[in-house]
C-alpha cells in the first residue's frame, strides 16, 4: 500500500526528538514510537518472509494484484471499523449489512435495470440508513454497540434472505464488475522497462505523480511546522524516509503496470485512505472520536456533541459496508445469501493489529489498512505455498493475539515508568 | 522506650531516565502515626509501593526491615502476609458486592471449600463496629458515600490482621465531617497498638494526628520531626517540602469588582436517579466581573450538582429558574451552548472528566474551543501548537513539550491544563469545582496566582472549595450551601471558618 509508510512517518514527526525533560520522558517516547511503527515493520517482515517461502511469488506482479482485488472490501469495512472502535464501540453487523447491500444493488440493478450510478447511489443511501438505526440506538437509546450490531447481524442477514430467498441475483452490469475486478486502459500505450519487458505508461505515470505529491505534501508540513518552531527530524531522516516511501510506491506500481494496469479498487482504496487520514488527523469532526473514546465524560464536559459523533461514525459504517457489498457483489458477479460472513470479524481483527486500542481513543486508518494487510498477505503467501485452511486461521488467531498482547505490554512498560 | 517496627534504608528506585528515590530513610515506630509529607512527585507513593511489594524486592536498592526481619517482598500478598497493609487513594472496592463480600474478599470465610455467609456477616458487623461505621454488612458499596467506602477498606485491613497500616492520602474525598471521624479513629488503632503511615497533603490534619513526620522531596529525604519535642509548624513542613520559605500561601490580591455579569434565580435541581429528590432547591446566586466568589458546602451539599447543572445541564432533571447573563435571561440547554455563552466548568474530578489522558496537552487544551482553531471544518495543527505553547509558557505547566502526554503529568500540571483549556474557550464566568484537590502546595500558589489574575482580566470567578481556608484566602465573597440551599452570603471581611460551618451545617431539617 502506498500511504502506509508515509503516514508512518507522519507518526515520527509527531514525536520529536526531545531532550530529556526533568520528568525523564525520554524512554517513554521511544516506548511510543515503537508502538506506532512497529506495525509497519511487522508488515516488512511479513512480506520479506512470505517472499522468501514463495520464492518470490508472492512479489510478482499478477499477485499483488490479486492481494488488493481480493482484500479490498475488507479494507474498506476497516477504515469504518477503525472510526467505530476509536470512539470506544464495535460493529459485530458489518457482513451482514455487506450481504444485505449487495442483495439490495442486485435487486435495483438485475431486476429493476436502474442505470448503475443510481442503483450505486439508493443502496449507498440504505446502507446510511441502516448505520443510522444502529447508530440511533447506540448513541440516543444508549444501549452498548456490541448488542445492537449483534442483533443487527441477525436482522441484516434475516433481511438478505428475505431479498435473495435462497439463491443468487446476478449477473451485474460491467461497469460494477470493472470496479470490483477491472483494471484502468492503457490510456497513453506502453512503454519498455528493458529487462522488465513493457508497462503501462499511464500508471507510472500515476505512480510518478502520487510520488511527487507525496515528497511536496510531506516537505510543505515539515517547512511550516518549523516556521511555528516545532521540533522536526533531522533533514537526512526525513529525506531516507520520503525515498523508501517513494520506492515502495513505484516498486507497487512499475509491478501493476506490468501485469494489468491500476485495478479500479486500488484507485478507489487510495482515496479513501487518503480522506479519511486527513478526516481522522486534522478534521474537528476526526478529533471530536478521539475524544469521545479517550474520555467520554471529559468530551461531554467539553462541548462535544457526543451521541451526535457516535450516531454519524455508525452511519458512516452502514454506507462504507453498502460500498463494500457492492463491490463484493460485483467481484463475484452476483449477490449472495451468505455473502461477508465474518467479514466484521476481519475488519475488527485489521483495526487491533493496526494499533488500536481495545479502552478507545487510539487508532489510525493506515494502521488499519495495514493490518488488513498483513492478514491479506498471510492469507495469499499460505496459500501459494499450499498452506492448509486451519493452517491459516492458526498463524491469524496468533497474530491477532500476538498483536494485540505487544500493544498492551507496551502500554505496561510505558505506564509503569511513573 | 519506642522501638523500631520499620526500617527502609537507603532506598533508591530508578525508573527508566529517572530516579524516584535516592537514598531514602525512613524508620517508624512501634504505635506510632508517622506522617510522610512531600509535593506530587517527590516520591512518596514510589516509596510506599517499594515497602508494600508493588515494586518486588530486586527491582530497587536498599533494605527494608520490619519487625526487625530483612524484609524482600515479590508481591502485594507478601507484605500483606506480615501485616502490612495499603490502602490506597482510588479505593478498590467492588460496588456491586456488599460490604461484608468486600472486606473478605480474596480472603473468604468458608469451611470446606463453600463460604460460611453466617461467619462472614457476623465477623464483618465486628468489623464495622470497630471503625464505628453504621452499616449493615450486607449493604452493596454503591450505596454507601466515599467516607464510607474509606471506613470499608479499613475494616478489611483489620480483617488481615494488620500491624502497619498505610494510607495514601484518606481524607482528600472527606468533607470535614467524616474526615474528623477517621483521624479519631486512626487515633483509637493506634491506641490499639497498630501502627500507621499516612501520606497527607493536609498539614493541618498532619499536625493534628501525627506523632512523627518524614518530609520528601525530589526522592530524597529532607528531615523526620517529632512533634512532641520538635517545634514544628506547618509552615516548617512547607518550607521542607519546597525546599523555600512560604511567607503567604495565598498571594495578596486587590479585586476591582465591576458590574453584575451572572445571575441565577430560583434554581432547583431534582436528581436523575433518586426519583423526587430535591439536590438544589431555589438557589439564588449572583456574580460580578472581576470578583471571585466562593461557594462553601459540606460533601453531599449540592455544590457541583449546582454548578453542573447550570452548565448545559450537564446534571440533574427537572431543572427550573432563571440564569441571567449581562442582563438578559439566556437558557442553556446543552455544554456547547454554555460555552458559547461564555461559561466554563473546570471538574472536581480532573482525571475522570477533565482530561482525555491518553492524549497530549496541545490536544487537551484545544478540546472545548476546537472551532477557534479551525477553518471550515479543518483544524489548523500549528496554530493549535502554537496556543498550547503559549499556556505551556503563560500557566507553567511543567512538562517537556505540549506534546506530552496529560496523563503522565503531576497534579498540578494536569489541573493547570484544564485551566488553560477553559480559559482558551475565553469565558465571561469560570466555575472552579475543586480547583486544587490533590495538588501540592506550591502548585496551589500558582493555581491562586492564575485565578487572581482571570479575575483581574476581568472575568468572574466562582470557587467551589471544600478546604475553607482556601476560601477565606482568596475569595471576596463566600456563599454557604446546605442541603441544597443557599443559607449565607458572606463578605470576605466578615467571614470565618466558624460562622461559614455554622451556616454549611443550619438548615438541615
Amino acid at each position: 500500500m502506498s500511504v502506509a509508510p508515509t503516514n508512518a512517518d507522519y507518526a515520527v514527526a509527531e514525536t520529536p526528538a526531545a531532550p530529556a525533560g526533568p520528568t525523564g520522558d525520554s524512554p517513554r517516547r521511544y516506548n511510543l514510537n515503537l508502538r506506532q511503527s512497529g506495525i509497519y515493520i511487522a508488515f516488512a517482515l511479513i512480506v520479506v518472509l512470505f517472499t522468501v517461502l514463495t520464492g518470490g511469488d508472492l512479489l510478482a506482479p499478477q499477485n499483488i494484484s490479486n492481494i488488493i482485488v481480493q482484500n479490498s472490501y475488507i479494507l474498506i469495512l476497516a477504515i469504518g471499523m477503525i472510526l467505530i472502535i476509536i470512539a470506544g464501540h464495535i460493529d459485530l453487523s458489518a457482513g451482514s449489512v455487506v450481504a444485505v447491500c449487495g442483495a439490495v444493488a442486485a435487486v435495483l440493478m438485475v431486476n429493476y435495470d436502474l442505470p448503475w450510478p443510481l442503483a450505486l447511489l439508493i443502496t449507498l443511501v440504505v446502507g446510511g440508513l441502516i448505520g443510522a438505526w444502529q447508530g440511533y440506538w447506540i448513541a440516543y437509546f444508549g444501549i452498548p454497540a456490541f448488542i445492537v450490531t449483534l442483533a443487527g447481524m441477525l436482522l441484516f442477514r434475516a433481511l438478505t434472505l428475505t431479498i435473495l430467498g435462497n439463491r443468487g441475483i446476478g449477473p451485474f452490469p460491467d461497469e460494477v464488475r470493472t470496479l470490483s475486478n477491472g483494471f484502468t486502459e492503457g490510456y497513453l500505450g506502453n512503454v519498455g522497462l528493458g529487462a522488465l519487458g513493457g508497462a503501462d505508461l499511464f500508471s507510472l505515470l500515476i505512480g510518478v505523480i502520487a510520488v511527487a505529491g507525496i515528497v511536496y505534501t510531506q516537505w510543505r508540513t515539515r517547512t511550516a511546522r518549523q516556521q511555528y518552531g516545532q521540533v522536526v527530524d533531522p533533514l537526512p531522516l526525513f529525506i531516507g524516509r520520503i525515498a523508501i516511501a517513494s520506492l515502495l510506491v513505484i516498486a507497487v506500481i512499475v509491478q501493476l503496470a506490468r501485469f494489468k494496469n491500476l485495478p479500479w479498487v486500488l484507485v478507489l482504496l487510495a482515496f479513501l485512505v487518503l480522506a479519511y487520514s486527513l478526516v481522522t488527523n486534522r478534521a474537528v469532526f476526526g478529533r471530536q472520536i478521539y475524544a469521545v473514546g479517550g474520555n467520554l465524560q471529559a468530551a461531554t464536559l467539553s462541548g462535544v456533541k457526543v451521541k451526535s459523533v457516535i450516531f454519524w461514525i455508525f452511519v458512516n459504517m452502514g454506507v462504507l459496508a453498502a460500498l463494500a457489498g457492492v463491490i463484493f457483489a460485483g467481484r463475484l458477479n452476483q449477490a449472495n445469501p451468505t455473502a461477508g460472513a465474518s467479514f466484521e470479524l476481519d475488519a475488527i481483527a485489521a483495526a487491533f493489529i493496526g494499533g488500536a486500542a481495545v479502552q478507545g481513543g487510539v487508532g489510525k486508518v493506515v494502521g488499519a489498512i495495514t493490518g488488513g494487510l498483513i492478514m491479506g498477505v498471510i492469507n495469499n503467501g499460505m496459500s501459494l505455498i499450499g498452506a492448509q485452511s486451519e493452517t491459516v486461521m492458526l498463524v491469524k488467531g496468533a497474530v491477532l493475539l500476538a498483536a494485540v498482547a505487544f500493544d498492551v505490554w507496551s502500554k505496561r512498560r510505558a505506564g509503569a515508568s511513573r | 522506650m519506642s522501638d523500631t517496627i520499620l526500617r527502609m534504608q537507603d532506598i533508591t528506585k530508578t525508573f527508566p531516565g529517572v530516579k524516584a528515590l535516592q537514598d531514602v530513610n525512613l524508620t517508624v515506630r512501634r504505635g506510632e502515626i508517622h506522617a510522610i509529607c512531600g509535593e506530587n512527585g517527590a516520591g512518596k507513593s514510589t516509596l510506599m509501593k517499594v515497602l508494600s511489594g508493588v515494586y518486588p524486592h530486586g527491582s530497587y536498592e536498599g533494605e527494608i526491615t520490619f519487625e526487625g526481619e530483612e524484609c524482600r517482598f515479590s508481591g502485594i500478598r507478601d507484605s500483606e502476609h506480615r501485616g502490612i497493609v495499603i490502602i490506597h487513594q482510588e479505593l478498590a472496592l467492588a460496588p456491586q458486592l456488599s460490604i461484608a463480600e468486600n472486606i473478605f474478599l480474596g480472603n473468604e470465610q468458608a469451611t470446606r471449600g463453600l463460604i460460611d455467609w453466617n461467619r462472614t456477616n457476623h465477623a464483618a458487623g465486628q468489623l464495622l463496629q470497630r471503625v464505628g461505621l453504621r452499616e449493615s454488612p450486607v449493604t452493596p458499596i454503591l450505596e454507601l458515600g466515599v467516607g464510607k467506602q474509606q471506613l470499608v477498606e479499613i475494616a478489611k485491613a483489620l480483617s488481615k490482621e494488620v500491624r502497619l497500616l498505610i494510607l495514601d492520602e484518606p481524607t482528600a474525598a472527606l468533607n470535614d465531617e467524616d474526615s474528623a471521624h477517621l483521624l479519631g479513629l486512626l487515633r483509637g488503632l493506634r491506641d490499639e497498638g497498630i501502627t500507621c503511615v499516612i501520606i497527607s497533603h493536609k498539614l493541618n490534619e498532619v499536625m493534628a494526628i501525627a506523632d512523627r513526620v518524614t518530609i520528601l522531596r525530589d526522592g530524597r529525604t529532607i528531615s523526620t520531626l517529632d512533634l512532641a519535642t520538635d517545634e514544628v509548624t506547618e509552615d516548617k513542613i512547607i518550607s521542607g517540602m519546597v525546599g523555600r520559605d512560604l511567607d503567604h500561601r495565598y498571594p495578596p490580591h486587590e479585586s476591582h469588582v465591576g458590574e453584575e455579569v451572572l445571575r441565577i434565580e430560583d434554581w432547583t435541581v431534582h436528581s436523575p436517579t433518586q426519583h423526587g429528590r430535591v439536590v438544589v432547591s431555589k438557589a439564588n446566586l449572583t456574580l460580578r466581573r472581576g470578583e471571585i466568589v466562593g461557594l462553601a458546602g459540606l460533601m453531599g451539599a449540592g455544590r457541583t450538582e449546582l454548578a453542573m447543572s447550570v452548565f448545559g445541564r450537564s446534571y440533574g432533571t427537572g431543572i427550573s429558574g432563571r440564569i441571567i447573563k449581562d442582563g438578559k435571561e439566556i437558557h442553556l440547554r446543552s455544554v456547547r451552548d454554555a460555552i458559547n455563552h461564555g461559561i466554563a466548568y473546570a471538574t472536581e474530578d480532573r482525571k475522570r472528566y477533565g482530561l482525555n489522558l491518553i492524549e497530549d496537552i496541545k490536544r487537551n487544551i484545544s478540546a472545548a474551543a476546537l472551532g477557534k482553531l479551525a477553518k471550515r471544518g479543518w483544524v489548523d495543527e500549528n496554530e493549535e501548537f502554537k496556543t498550547a505553547g503559549g499556556f505551556r509558557k503563560s500557566m507553567n505547566i511543567k512538562a517537556p513539550s505540549v506534546l506530552s502526554i496529560t496523563g503522565k503529568l503531576s497534579g498540578g500540571n494536569q489541573q493547570k491544563v484544564v485551566l488553560s483549556k477553559w480559559i482558551f474557550t475565553n469565558p465571561d464566568v469560570l466555575i472552579l469545582d475543586e480547583p486544587t484537590r490533590g495538588i501540592d502546595v506550591g502548585a496551589k500558589y500558582e493555581i491562586y496566582t492564575i485565578i487572581n489574575r482571570l479575575a483581574d482580566e476581568g472575568k468572574a470567578v466562582l470557587v467551589i472549595s471544600s478546604e475553607l481556608p482556601e476560601l477565606l484566602g482568596i475569595c471576596d465573597r463566600i456563599y454557604t450551601l446546605s442541603a441544597g440551599r443557599i443559607t449565607g452570603e458572606v463578605p470576605r471581611a466578615e467571614a470565618t471558618q466558624e460562622n461559614l460551618m455554622t451556616l454549611m451545617t443550619k438548615g438541615t431539617e
